[in-house]
């Protein structure tokens, strides 16, 4: 039976091994991405796979991703909750891959609350 | 769902609200019967019978913050449509298997999708459970699991959404070489399993 090939966990290794041991240490921020039946269907692996690659191409460390059920307001899924320590937890409504990117950018990177996207 | 792989997604998440800490995704795809079957296996706390009877009725569910379910009675509506169907066999307290299965060519069958985001998404959220994914295509097929990951790459890897992000790629990658050859006219699209370069 065919697996992924040695060569295959020899690059995720190069790639990603290097720095983990830092990304892995105490995480300072943590996203969940809400994955209901509802979030799903909204879109949200798409946000999440786009999350991924900016934390990727970013190289910040600290963050802890992860995914949650449906939180109950499934008409403004996909929903995702961004908390960085010693600030309030963020809820951010009707994400998409463009509006994550923003997202991670300002309030991730930069730690500008993007308003805007803000559930109400 | 437009795709497969949301399918499956949701039903791994109904297992992993079950409590399972072992999870097997399978897929099968034969051209020469002519079925596309999906099999997500768990050992979750299972479903009482009365319960899996009312399971296509979307206002059956157990979740409380709203009050209708849709996971299930949506993937055996997409099934029916294909000329196929949903069963789940689960036993109280010993875990529950859903099996989906379609007719591979029925205009209707939604693709595949990006399954490889599927499972990426879920190791990535669930790094304790025990995984194994197998997907076969004809005669080529692909597997990985969880403690093999681990072992080859580290222990804690897969709370990393960087090891996350290329392992997702290399899944991808890999799929392609499952269809790649089998470019008949009831073969998925070539973008079927989601673009290489994400």
């Amino acid at each position: 039976m065919a697996k992924l090939t040695y060569e295959d966990l020899e690059g995720i290794r190069e790639k990603a091994g290097k720095s983990m041991a830092l990304r892995l240490g105490a995480a300072d921020t943590f996203i969940t991405v809400h994955m209901g039946t509802c979030g799903i269907a909204a879109g949200a692996r798409e946000v999440m796979k786009t999350l991924l690659e900016a934390i990727s191409v970013s190289g910040r460390g600290g963050i802890q991703v992860t995914a949650s059920g449906c939180m109950g307001t499934c008409a403004t899924e996909p929903n995702v909750s961004v908390t960085i320590a010693g600030s309030q937890p963020v809820v951010y409504q009707q994400m998409n891959a463009e509006k994550i990117k923003q997202v991670f950018q300002a309030h991730i990177l930069e730690g500008r609350v993007q308003a805007e996207f803000v559930l109400s | 769902m437009r795709e497969l792989s949301l399918h499956i997604l949701d039903v791994v998440e109904n297992a992993l609200t079950a409590g399972a800490d072992r999870i097997t995704v399978r897929v099968e795809e034969s051209t020469a019967t002519d079925r596309l079957s999906i099999w997500v296996q768990d050992n979750g706390k299972g479903m009482p019978e009365e319960k899996i009877r009312h399971l296509e009725d979307p206002f059956v569910t157990t979740r409380k913050t709203r009050r209708v379910g849709l996971g299930l009675s949506l993937l055996a509506a997409a099934a029916r449509r294909c000329d196929g169907d949903l069963s789940v066999t689960a036993q109280p307290g010993r875990g529950t298997t859903v099996r989906a299965d379609f007719r591979r060519s029925h205009i209707d069958l939604a693709p595949m999708g990006d399954i490889a985001a599927t499972i990426g998404m879920v190791l990535l959220a669930n790094p304790d459970v025990d995984f194994t994914y197998t997907h076969r295509v004809d005669e080529k097929d692909l597997t990985l699991n969880t403690r093999e990951l681990k072992s080859e790459l580290e222990g804690r890897a897969l709370s990393d959404p960087v090891v996350i992000h290329h392992l997702t790629v290399a899944i991808r990658r890999s799929l392609k070489h499952l269809t790649s050859g089998t470019t008949n006219g009831s073969s998925p699209r070539e973008d079927t399993y989601g673009k290489t370069d994400l």
